[in-house]
């Protein structure tokens, strides 16, 4: 059977058109997707069974024991930490906001390793913004800065900005500029009209320095700066004046070095100064598929995107005291459910090695560095590939995903919601 | 033994977001455990190609394989993000949740030990 229209649950750019082929309930064949798309559809190893360990193995267990654990561990904790959800969909965000408000947990999401510095800024400053179908039709001219999307969103370019012919871009790629920004020069760069090599860390200045030669002070800015020549920049701001409609993509080049969320309140400033001169948005390049959705869920359950404390019994939001990372460092929680997520490989050192001293909970399709360190494993189903859902691309567009095969695994919702009747249940409730 | 100063930048290749979620594996492995640098960087450290470095920061450090990149500019060394990288990393968030995953100061220097797979980095923080 092909099954057309099939959304890629991996990266933020949520492509749409993906065909897939079936054959006894097994993907045989994915066409039209990258191969990071094509990799993850066809699928990896995956968890068998739940699991809990004993004398320091993991041993295989049921579904209810599994769960019954993860609410004696959650019930029994005074400052739980749940993290994760980037990679599963907005019905599971929901049900894991009502258990942390349950638990009066601190509940945290990729973002705060990611765009989290973003979210900061916008929330200082807003965020001159459009849709990707909107950049398609319209811009001529495209600024990837600190973004190697070719890497991270290999089909960005082709389906929603340089390449395609839109409405009133019907020239398609010949019609449009496209300049990266980056410390190094990035596969991105191959296909780009211009590269500007910034000095690592030195992201502020460069933007300032744009800022001020846009405001007509350019005799205040030195003759070089952050390893740029003045005239580069000169030239560069002369380019995004005379543009039609512009848009400046930026990526974790911003959000992790030096300055992280003041670099994008600076980007977002230069962005609304140039709708002086023309028309000009930006948008960060959200990583996971639906780290957008739970910013999104997480903000309407809770008034705030990430990062939220419900151990006063409201939500509280405070990042840098109530981010996952930052809870580890202090050693403050006494347990962690991780969801949808592998803080096992993608958190620092320091924080891995107090998650291996409390208990762990891990739901997860895969067996990841944080397996390794779980207490309890539950293996879920797949969402976009074995569970139906909604997720929101990186421009905030909700997108239905689709199921292609039958689960063996219980969905993350269902997990999540059989952990919170286990946890009231013991509670007495 | 020779030794080189690097500015530590830790970001997404096609080749690890394949393995992201097939972490377990040698694919994984030969994906993730990779520092690039430039041309001269590695001649300036008596390193080949496919040899073996020991990147070294105040908060850790960690073998992994070296590779030529001769658009990483010189004192730049890339790490893919993952389980490798994040052994060297500088872990305070400045105040705002998110740590140093960009720009960490590093050394680079030969290394003769062999790559740790993922069960023995995680063993190593148990």
């Amino acid at each position: 059977m092909i099954i057309t229209d099939v959304l890629c649950p991996f990266c933020g750019a949520l492509c749409d058109d993906i065909v897939v082929e079936v054959e006894k309930n097994k993907i045989i064949e994915v066409r039209e997707a990258c191969e990071i798309g094509v990799s993850k559809m066809m699928g990896h190893e995956r968890i068998a069974t739940p699991m809990i360990r004993e004398n320091g193995e993991l041993k295989e267990t049921t579904y209810e024991n599994a769960i019954d654990k993860t609410a004696e561990i959650l019930v029994n904790s005074l400052r739980p930490l749940i993290y994760g959800w980037s990679s599963t969909t907005c019905e599971a965000h929901r049900k894991g906001i009502e258990l942390a408000e349950e638990l009066g947990a601190v509940i945290d999401n990729t973002a705060s390793v990611c765009h989290g510095p973003s979210i900061l800024a916008i929330q200082n400053v807003g965020l001159p913004s459009c849709t990707l179908g909107q950049i398609k039709n319209r811009a001529d001219l495209i600024i990837y800065w600190g973004s190697n999307q070719a890497e991270a969103h290999p089909r960005h370019m082709s389906r929603y900005t340089s390449f395609p012919r839109g409405f009133f871009s019907e020239e398609g790629r010949r019609g449009k500029k496209v300049v990266v920004l980056d410390v190094r020069k990035t596969t991105t760069v191959e296909v780009a009209d211009d590269f500007i090599q910034v000095a690592p860390g030195e992201d502020y200045p460069v933007l300032s320095a744009l800022r001020a030669i846009l405001a007509g002070e350019e005799n205040v800015v030195p003759s070089c700066v952050g390893g740029v020549s003045k005239e580069k920049l000169i030239e560069l701001v002369e380019k995004m004046k005379s543009a039609r409609f512009g848009i400046l993509f930026f990526g974790l080049g911003l959000t992790h070095s030096r300055g992280r969320y003041n670099n994008v309140v600076n980007a977002i400033s230069l962005v609304r100064e140039l709708n002086a001169h023309t028309k000009f948005v930006i948008m960060p390049m959200r990583g996971h598929y639906n780290v957008t959705g739970f910013n999104q869920v997480c903000t309407w359950e809770t008034g705030f995107p990430f990062a939220v404390d419900f151990s006063r019994g409201q939500p509280w939001y405070n990042p840098g005291e109530t981010s996952a990372v930052d809870i580890l460092n202090r050693e403050e929680c006494d347990a962690v459910l991780v969801i949808a997520s592998d803080p096992g490989a993608h958190f620092p050192k320091k924080s891995i090695e107090f998650m291996a001293k409390i208990p762990v909970i891990q739901i997860d399709p895969y067996p990841n560095p944080t397996t390794e360190l779980a207490d309890v494993v539950i293996p879920s189903a797949i969402a976009g590939i074995e569970v139906e859902g909604t997720a929101y691309r990186m421009d905030k567009v909700p997108i239905r995903l689709r199921k292609i095969i039958e689960p063996n695994h219980l969905s993350d919702e269902e997990i999540l919601s059989r952990v919170l009747n286990k946890v009231r249940e013991r509670r007495g409730e | 033994m020779k030794k080189i100063d690097v500015k530590l930048i830790t970001g997404r290749l096609v080749e690890q977001g394949i393995h992201l979620e097939n972490k377990m594996s040698d694919e994984y492995l030969k994906a993730a455990a990779v520092c690039e640098l430039n041309e001269r960087d590695m001649a300036g450290l008596g390193i080949r190609d496919g040899g073996n470095v020991r990147v070294k920061s105040r908060f850790g450090e960690v073998v992994v394989r070296a590779r030529i990149n001769n658009d990483n500019p010189a004192g730049i060394a890339f790490i893919p993000m993952g389980a490798w990288a994040n052994r060297v990393i500088d872990p305070d968030t400045g105040g705002c949740g998110m740590p140093h995953y960009k720009g960490t100061d590093a050394e680079v220097s030969l290394s003769y030990e062999s790559i740790p797979t993922i069960k023995e980095l995680m063993e190593d923080v148990k």
